[in-house]
């Protein structure tokens, strides 16, 4: 990696970061109408450089080691937190890019800033520069990771085959009524398409709208099979089963709709939540059933992201 | 962000599989296994009754932090297999739901709002 791709990289990863994923969340505070020299204790148990005041629950201030030693200087450490802290904040959301907050620290140069919910402004952590640091550095090396692990993709192979259409195809066979294999061929397909280098958001709906469909063929059906077609623009994934067949689709097609037996239900499944979840997590989705058939499921996730090759 | 092992130690829970050393950046508590797949995050911890072989599926597939088993309740043994091979942390807690919950969230791990 040169130093312009890191630069870019770490610049990418401000703008995609919250501030509640490095906010440091289990926080000592202060009630304002404490002493300031019961800070002493706080600042050098926790050695922490800044309390956040906190009345009911609500932000009022924030008092720092610079105020508590003015008033030591000044012999006044029986004032009250209220008079000695500072009331201007400047406070982050916790839903607020990692940007923004590089953006104030160079602006106020102030160490650390209070980080408040969005919704009902209750204070719910702080941010220094030390927390920023290790959240991207952190970040930086899951990246790298995942960097490492895309280098066995087998993505470019759609590049050099010449040929009209290209698509590979994976096979997956599913037991029914067999709950000690339902999921295989959804974590199998989920290996298979991160090392083909996709990426992770598409490699995540691929593998649940699998999963869902797998569990359906696992608890109502004699049993079927998946197979997935990768192809440069899109994932095609078909579902069949050996009956019984679904006799209201439309209706099965309502949130929370389930005819899950006993059985099913007592291992957490048949919520009603199964074809839902498929319809969530692709692009198009076709079902169509019949009593006599069983089952034909169709889903599409669009790769309009797919690396080919670079 | 808050580490997983830290967790283990001070809600003393005990670890049956997977490596603890990792973030845990949220919670989501259910025993519905499509509730979890529609609605949990990335490395968020989950809190659940359920012990049959699905939850690591479910775990692995949405990236989980780990899971916690509740009431004291045990992983099945084909269940404790295919987390030590998957490297999915399995944590237990004679706690129930309400209880371990109140606690994660006082340590800082809360849900996803939405």
């Amino acid at each position: 990696m040169d130093k312009n791709r890191t630069t870019s990289k770490v610049q990418e990863l401000t703008f995609e970061m919250k501030v509640k994923d490095v906010m440091k969340r289990n926080i000592a505070t202060v009630n304002p109408t404490m002493s300031v020299g019961s800070l002493r204790d706080i600042l050098q148990k926790k050695r922490i450089s800044g309390v956040p005041v906190v009345n009911d629950d609500k932000l009022v201030g924030i008092i720092s080691i610079e105020d508590f030693i003015k008033c030591i200087e000044q012999r006044d450490i029986n004032a009250l937190i209220e008079d000695k802290m500072t009331t201007k904040l400047v406070t982050l959301f916790a839903d607020e890019s990692l940007v923004y907050a590089v953006l104030k620290f160079e602006e106020y140069g102030f160490g650390r800033f209070p980080v408040i919910s969005r919704k009902d402004k209750k204070l719910v952590g702080i941010i220094t520069k030390s927390d920023i640091l290790r959240g991207v550095l952190n970040k930086l090396e899951t990246v790298y990771h995942d960097e490492e692990e895309r280098r066995y993709r087998a993505s470019h192979i759609f590049n050099d085959i010449v040929a009209d259409d290209v698509f590979l195809k994976f096979q997956y066979y599913v037991e029914g009524k067999n709950f000690d294999k339902a999921g295989e061929a959804a974590t199998g397909l989920k290996k298979t398409l991160y090392r083909l280098g996709l990426s992770p958001e598409i490699v995540r709906r691929a593998s649940i709208s699998t999963y869902e469909a797998e569990i359906n063929i696992v608890a109502y059906t004699e049993g079927g099979k998946i197979t997935a077609y990768l192809e440069p623009h899109q994932i095609r994934i078909v579902f069949t089963d050996k009956g019984p067949g679904i006799p209201d689709v439309e209706k099965a097609m309502i949130s929370g709709f389930s005819t899950a037996p006993g059985w099913v239900r007592e291992l957490g499944f048949g919520a009603g939540m199964g074809l839902p979840n498929i319809k969530k997590f692709t692009d198009e989705m076709t079902l169509t059933s019949s009593i006599e058939k069983g089952t034909h499921l169709e889903t599409i996730i669009k790769l309009s992201d797919y690396r080919n090759g670079e | 962000m808050i580490n997983l092992k830290d967790l283990v130690e001070k809600l003393n829970l005990k670890v049956v599989s997977g490596e603890v050393d990792r973030n845990v950046s949220g919670g989501y508590s259910s025993d519905l296994l499509s509730d979890v797949i529609a609605n949990a995050q990335k490395d968020d911890l989950w809190i659940t009754l359920q012990i049959h072989i699905n939850i690591v599926a479910v775990a692995n597939l949405q990236e989980l932090a780990g899971i916690i088993l509740v009431n004291g309740r045990e992983p099945e043994e084909a269940t404790l297999k295919k987390a030590i091979k998957e490297n999915i942390p399995i944590l237990l807690t004679d706690l129930p739901t309400f209880e371990i919950v109140g606690k994660l969230y006082e340590l800082g791990i809360h849900g996803n709002e939405r």
